[in-house]
C-alpha cells in the first residue's frame, strides 16, 4: 500500500454526470452521520452544490441489526444549483442488512448497492425479519434490478489495521471509512480534507492520535480496495459547479438560527436571552447558543416548555430579546405565554422545529402541521407574525428578520422551521456581517411622559406598535398584566367597546408588518396555468419540480411564502394571475386552507404527511394529474 | 444594587410613593390590604430606588397585587409567575424582582416553577398569600386546604392532603424561609426587608384571611387571644418560648419537638434555641402544626453567601468574554466556522 496521501488522481474510465445521490446507511451506532456528513464536506469544498439530509431513529442505541436502529445519511452533489437531497438514490452503500432492507425501495432502477457482505451473516438476516435462508444479496430479482456490489468490509478493515495499537473495538468502529473510502473513489473525491479532519479531531480535540490514524488507514484501504479489485467498470464524475463568488462553508438550520441570534444580539446591542427546553429537533439550537456567552446570549435551560416561554417574556420585558424553541408538543404548552407576549405587546421569538404528530408522533422526523396552531393556537383573537425558512441557509436570514419585525412592530414573531431544514445542511455563501443594518430600538426615557403619566399603549401612528419602557428607567414606572387593557393607559379595561378596539388594533398592527416585507416573487412566467404555492422546507422540491415543469414545456411558475402572517400585500394579485393555484404541503393542507378561506380562490393541495421531506417526481405527478382535471 | 452615582443621595421614600393610582379591588376586610401596607412599607424603608422594583403576580385575588403598586410590575399567567420573574432577573440582574401570589397559583398550578426558581436560588422574593383556598374561582379548595374541607368542589369533604408550603420550600433548596401574619404588619415588613436584602430565592408564607370563602381559618393563629398559645416566635439565638404567660417553651426529645411548660422541672435552657443557620432545626420547625404544637413565626432558616443563579450565569459570561477575542472579531470567527472554501 502507498505511503503517500496523494491518491487523488483519477484513474481508468470516468464518465461525467451532472447529479449524484447517495445515501450512507446502517446501524445507528455505525457513523453513518459521521461518513455522510464527511462526503457533504469534501463535495462542497471539491466546488459541487450539495444538499444534505440526516435520517435517524429516536432511540440512541437502538438494538443492533434492526430495522428500526436504522440510521440514514443521504446527500445529493451537483455540478449545477440543486435545491433538494434528491429523490431515488443513485448509489446505497449498506451496512447491515437491516439498513439494505429499510433502504433498497429507494434506489433507482439500476442503481448502484454496495453492501458489506460481512454483516449479512444468518444471524443479522433473521435479526430484521429476513426469512430463514434467505440472502438478498443473492435474489436474483434484485440482482436484476440493481447493480450489486459485495464487499466484505468487516473483514477488509480489521486486516487493514492489523498490528494497530487500537482495540478491536475500536477496529471495528472504522468500517464506515472504508464505506467512505469506496465511495470516494467512485466519485473521485480527494481525501486529504477528510484525514487533515481526522487529525484535528480525534488527534487534537480528542488527544487519540492513534484513532486518526486508525480511520486515515481504513479510508485509505476503502480507497485502494476500490481502484485494485475493479470492481465497478467505470468511476463517475461530477464537476463543481458554477456559484457567485465568495467565501462559502456548509450549514445546517439549526445552526444557521444560532449564527444569526449571535448576529442579532450585535446588531441590536442587546442580550439574547434564550430560554428552553430540550426537545428534538430544537435542542441544538439550546447547545448552539450555549456556548455563545462571550457573544452577548444568555441561555436559560428551564424546567418545562412554560417556563422556557415565560421566562422569554419576562427577559422582553425586562428590556432584552427573549427567545425561546421548541417543536410543535413543546409549542402546545408554549401557547398561553405566547399569547400573554401578545397581550403584553412585547417583542419574543419562537422557534418552532416542526416534527411528525399528533402528540409525540415522531420527533426525528419532519413534518409542516403547525402552521395552523401557529397562527391560530391560541385562546382569544391572538395574532402575531409568523415566518417560515425555506432552506437551512435561510434560518440566518429569517432570525434576523424575524427581530427587526418584533422589536420594529412590538409583538412576538413565531418562526416555522421543521426537521428537515433543522437537520439538513447547504452550502453558505458568508455573508459580510458588517453589511447587515443595525437593529434600531428606541427605549422611551422619562421625558416620554404625557402631563405627568407614562401611557404604556399608546401608539406609533405608522406601525401601531407601543413604546418599550423597560424597568430601571425612572419615571417610567407601570404595569402590564394579562387582562384586557384600556388603550393608551394599558389599565385593566372590561369596556365592551374598548375591547373591541383592542382586539382590531392587536390585529392590525400585525397587518401593517406587510408594509415592511418584501413582495411575493414568482419563479417562472409571471402568469400562466398553474401556480405552485409553498411556504417552509418544501421551498426546493416546489422550486425544482416548477423547473421541471416548464422543461417538459407546460406554463407552470413557482412562489414561496415566506411571510405566513401577514402575507406579503401582492399576494392575492399573483395568485390571481394563474388559472390554477396548487398548494404541496407536508400536511393535509394547512396552507391551502388559510388561502382559500382568505381569497376564496378554489386552490388544490397536494399533500403528503410520511415523516419526510417532498420527492421533486410526487410533485411534478401531483401537478400533472391536477392539470388534467 | 443601586446603580445610582456616589453623590446622588439615596431615594427617600413614604409608604404612599409606592402606591399606584389604581383603586384597590379586594373585599372590603380581606388579608391582602395588610400585606400591600406592609410591602409598601418596607419598600419605603429600603433606600432603593423605585424603578429598580418589578412586581411578578400569577393569577388569583392576590395576583392583582402588581397592579396597585407604583413599580414596575407584570400581572402574567396562571401560576407562571416565577418563570416570569427568573427571565426578568436573568435579563437585567439589577433589578429587584417580587413575586407575589397565592396558594392556588404558586403551589397548584405553578407549583413545579416554585420549586425550580427555589432551587435554583435566583435571586428574587416570593410572598406566598396563603388563604388555603381558590378566591377568585369563588371557592375551591386549594392545595393548602385541610383535609376534609367542604368547598363547591368538595360537597362531601376534600380527600386530599394538603402540602406544607415551608417544607416544600426547605425541600427545594430554600436559603431564605419565613412565615407571618397578614395582621401583623410590622412582623411582615420586618421579614420583607430581610427577604429582599437576602441575596438568593427568599420565601415568606403569609397566613391570610380570606373573609369572604375562607373565613376564620387562620383564627386559631391570628386573634389576640389565639396567637400566644398557637404559634411561637422565632427569634435567632433565643430559645423558643411561647404562651400568654411565655411559661411554656419547645424543646427536642427522641429528634422531634415537644411542648413543655417551664417550671414543671423544665428550665428555660433545656429549650431548644433557635439557629436560623442550621437546616435540621429549620425542618423540624416546618413540621410544627396547630393543635399539636404552636405554629412557627418569623425568619426559620437563612444561610448567607450561597452563590446565586443569576450570579453564577454572570460569572460564566464574564470568564467566557475575557478568554473571547477583544478585537470584535468572535462574531465572524463564529459564523466562519471551522471549515470554509472559496469559489472564484
Amino acid at each position: 500500500m502507498p505511503e503517500t496521501t496523494a491518491v487523488s488522481t483519477p484513474k481508468g474510465k470516468s464518465q461525467p454526470v451532472g447529479a449524484v445521490v447517495i445515501r450512507f446507511c446502517g446501524d445507528s451506532g455505525d457513523g453513518m452521520q459521521f461518513a455522510g456528513g464527511e462526503f457533504a464536506s469534501t463535495s462542497a469544498i471539491f466546488g459541487n452544490d450539495i444538499a444534505t439530509f440526516p435520517d435517524f431513529p429516536a432511540e440512541i442505541r437502538a438494538p443492533r441489526g434492526t430495522t428500526f436502529g436504522v440510521s440514514g445519511f443521504q446527500l445529493q452533489f451537483s455540478s449545477s444549483e440543486i435545491h433538494t437531497p434528491g429523490d431515488m438514490v443513485n448509489v446505497l452503500l449498506a451496512m447491515n442488512p437491516a439498513g439494505f432492507k429499510v433502504n433498497i425501495g429507494d434506489v433507482e432502477q439500476g442503481g448502484i448497492v454496495i453492501a458489506n457482505s460481512d454483516e449479512f451473516t444468518k444471524v443479522n438476516l433473521t435479526k430484521c425479519g429476513y426469512p430463514e435462508g434467505y440472502n438478498p444479496l443473492d435474489d436474483q430479482a434484485l440482482n436484476a434490478k440493481y447493480q450489486i456490489f459485495r464487499v466484505p468490509m468487516s473483514r477488509l478493515t480489521r486486516e487493514a489495521l492489523e498490528g494497530s495499537s487500537i482495540g478491536v473495538k475500536d477496529m471495528d468502529r472504522c468500517r464506515n471509512m472504508f464505506a467512505l473510502g469506496v465511495a470516494y473513489w467512485l466519485y473521485q473525491r480527494p481525501l486529504e480534507p477528510t484525514i487533515e479532519r481526522f487529525h484535528a479531531y480525534y488527534g487534537k480535540t480528542k488527544g487519540r492520535p492513534e484513532i486518526a490514524e486508525a480511520n486515515a488507514i481504513v479510508l485509505k484501504a476503502g480507497y485502494y480496495f476500490a481502484e485494485t479489485a475493479e470492481l465497478f467498470p467505470v468511476r463517475y464524475e461530477v464537476a463543481p459547479a458554477p456559484c457567485e463568488p465568495g467565501v462559502y462553508r456548509r450549514i445546517s438550520g439549526n445552526h444557521a438560527l444560532v449564527l444569526g441570534l449571535a448576529t442579532v444580539a450585535q446588531k441590536a446591542g442587546k442580550e439574547i436571552v434564550f430560554a428552553g427546553y430540550p426537545i428534538t429537533p430544537a435542542s441544538d439550537i439550546l447547545h448552539g447558543l450555549a456556548r455563545l456567552k462571550h457573544l452577548h446570549v444568555r441561555t436559560f435551560q428551564a424546567e418545562d416548555e412554560i417556563a422556557a416561554m415565560c421566562a422569554a417574556v419576562g427577559a422582553s420585558y425586562a428590556g432584552q430579546l427573549g427567545v425561546t424553541a421548541t417543536s410543535g408538543p413543546g409549542l402546545a404548552l408554549k401557547s398561553e405565554g405566547l399569547g400573554l407576549a401578545v397581550i403584553y405587546e412585547l417583542p419574543l421569538i419562537v422557534i418552532d422545529v416542526q416534527r411528525a404528530g399528533p402528540s409525540t408522533g415522531m420527533p426525528t422526523k419532519t413534518e409542516q402541521a403547525d402552521l395552523l396552531q401557529a397562527m391560530y393556537g391560541r385562546p382569544g383573537e391572538c395574532p402575531c407574525i409568523v415566518l417560515a425558512p425555506s432552506t437551512p441557509a435561510d434560518c440566518f436570514d429569517i432570525v434576523i428578520e424575524a427581530a427587526r419585525l418584533a422589536v420594529k412592530h412590538m409583538t412576538p414573531v413565531v418562526i416555522l422551521s421543521d426537521g428537515y431544514i433543522a437537520n439538513g445542511a447547504e452550502p453558505w455563501k458568508i455573508p459580510d456581517i458588517d453589511a447587515i443594518d443595525e437593529i434600531r430600538i428606541d427605549h422611551p426615557t422619562a421625558d416620554a411622559k404625557q402631563n405627568g403619566a407614562f401611557l404604556p399603549y399608546t401608539r406609533d401612528p405608522e406601525t401601531l406598535a407601543r413604546p418599550w419602557a423597560i424597568p430601571g428607567t425612572p419615571g417610567l414606572e407601570h404595569r402590564i398584566g394579562s387582562l384586557e387593557k384600556q388603550e393608551r393607559t394599558g389599565n385593566v379595561s372590561y369596556d365592551p367597546a374598548n375591547h373591541e378596539a383592542m382586539v382590531k388594533l392587536r390585529q392590525e398592527k400585525v397587518n401593517r408588518a406587510a408594509d415592511s416585507i418584501p413582495p411575493l416573487t414568482v419563479r417562472g412566467e409571471d402568469s400562466g396555468d398553474v401556480l405552485l404555492l409553498g411556504w417552509g422546507s418544501t421551498f426546493g422540491a416546489i422550486a425544482t419540480a416548477g423547473d421541471r415543469l416548464r422543461e417538459m414545456g407546460h406554463k407552470v411558475s413557482t412562489a414561496h411564502l415566506r411571510h405566513l402572517m401577514p402575507m406579503p400585500s401582492n399576494t392575492e394579485q399573483v395568485l390571481r394571475r394563474f388559472e390554477k393555484v396548487i398548494i404541496p404541503e407536508n400536511n393535509m393542507g394547512q396552507l391551502l386552507m388559510l388561502i382559500r378561506s382568505k381569497f376564496l380562490i378554489d386552490a388544490k393541495g397536494i399533500n403528503h404527511v410520511r415523516g419526510r421531506a417532498f420527492r421533486v417526481d410526487s410533485i411534478v405527478r401531483g401537478v400533472l394529474e391536477l392539470m388534467n382535471h | 444594587m443601586s446603580t445610582a452615582a456616589k453623590d446622588v443621595p439615596l431615594p427617600s421614600y413614604t409608604p404612599k410613593d409606592f402606591a399606584s393610582d389604581q383603586d384597590v379591588r379586594w373585599c372590603p376586610g380581606c388579608g391582602d390590604y395588610a400585606v400591600l401596607t406592609g410591602v409598601r412599607k418596607a419598600l419605603a424603608g429600603l433606600g432603593i430606588p423605585r424603578e429598580k422594583f418589578v412586581f411578578v403576580s400569577g393569577i388569583g385575588c392576590a395576583a392583582r397585587f402588581p397592579y396597585y403598586m407604583n413599580t414596575y410590575g407584570l400581572h402574567t399567567i396562571h401560576g407562571r409567575a416565577p418563570a416570569v420573574a427568573t427571565g426578568v432577573k436573568l435579563a437585567n440582574p439589577d433589578l429587584h424582582v417580587c413575586i407575589v401570589s397565592g396558594d392556588g397559583d404558586l403551589l397548584s398550578i405553578g407549583g413545579n416553577h416554585t420549586i425550580h426558581a427555589i432551587r435554583r436560588n435566583i435571586d428574587i422574593t416570593i410572598i406566598l398569600l396563603n388563604n388555603q383556598i381558590y378566591g377568585l374561582t369563588k371557592g375551591q379548595y386549594s392545595p393548602t386546604s385541610k383535609p376534609g374541607k367542604i368547598t363547591k368542589s368538595t360537597p362531601m369533604g376534600s380527600p386530599d392532603y394538603p402540602l406544607n408550603p415551608l417544607a416544600v420550600a426547605a425541600a427545594a433548596g430554600c436559603q431564605f424561609i419565613a412565615r407571618t401574619l397578614d395582621v401583623d404588619v410590622k412582623m411582615f415588613s420586618d421579614l420583607l426587608t430581610r427577604a429582599i436584602e437576602h441575596k438568593g430565592t427568599s420565601f415568606i408564607e403569609v397566613y391570610q384571611d380570606c373573609n369572604i370563602f375562607n373565613h376564620g381559618t387562620f383564627f386559631y393563629a391570628s386573634q389576640k387571644d389565639t396567637r400566644a398559645e398557637n404559634t411561637v416566635e422565632l427569634q435567632h439565638g433565643k430559645p423558643l418560648i411561647f404562651g400568654k404567660n411565655a411559661d411554656r417553651g419547645i424543646r427536642i426529645k427522641g429528634g422531634t419537638l415537644e411542648a413543655v411548660t417551664l417550671g414543671d422541672g423544665v428550665k428555660e435552657e433545656d429549650l431548644l434555641i433557635h439557629d436560623e443557620t442550621n437546616p435540621s432545626i429549620a425542618y423540624l420547625l416546618t413540621q410544627m402544626a396547630y393543635p399539636d404544637l404552636p405554629e412557627p413565626l418569623g425568619v426559620l432558616y437563612e444561610r448567607k453567601g450561597t452563590p446565586t443563579y443569576d450570579q453564577l450565569v454572570m460569572s460564566q459570561i464574564e470568564q467566557a468574554s475575557s478568554a473571547a477575542p477583544k478585537n470584535g472579531d468572535a462574531l465572524k470567527e463564529l459564523i466562519y466556522g471551522d471549515e470554509t472554501w472559496v469559489v472564484k
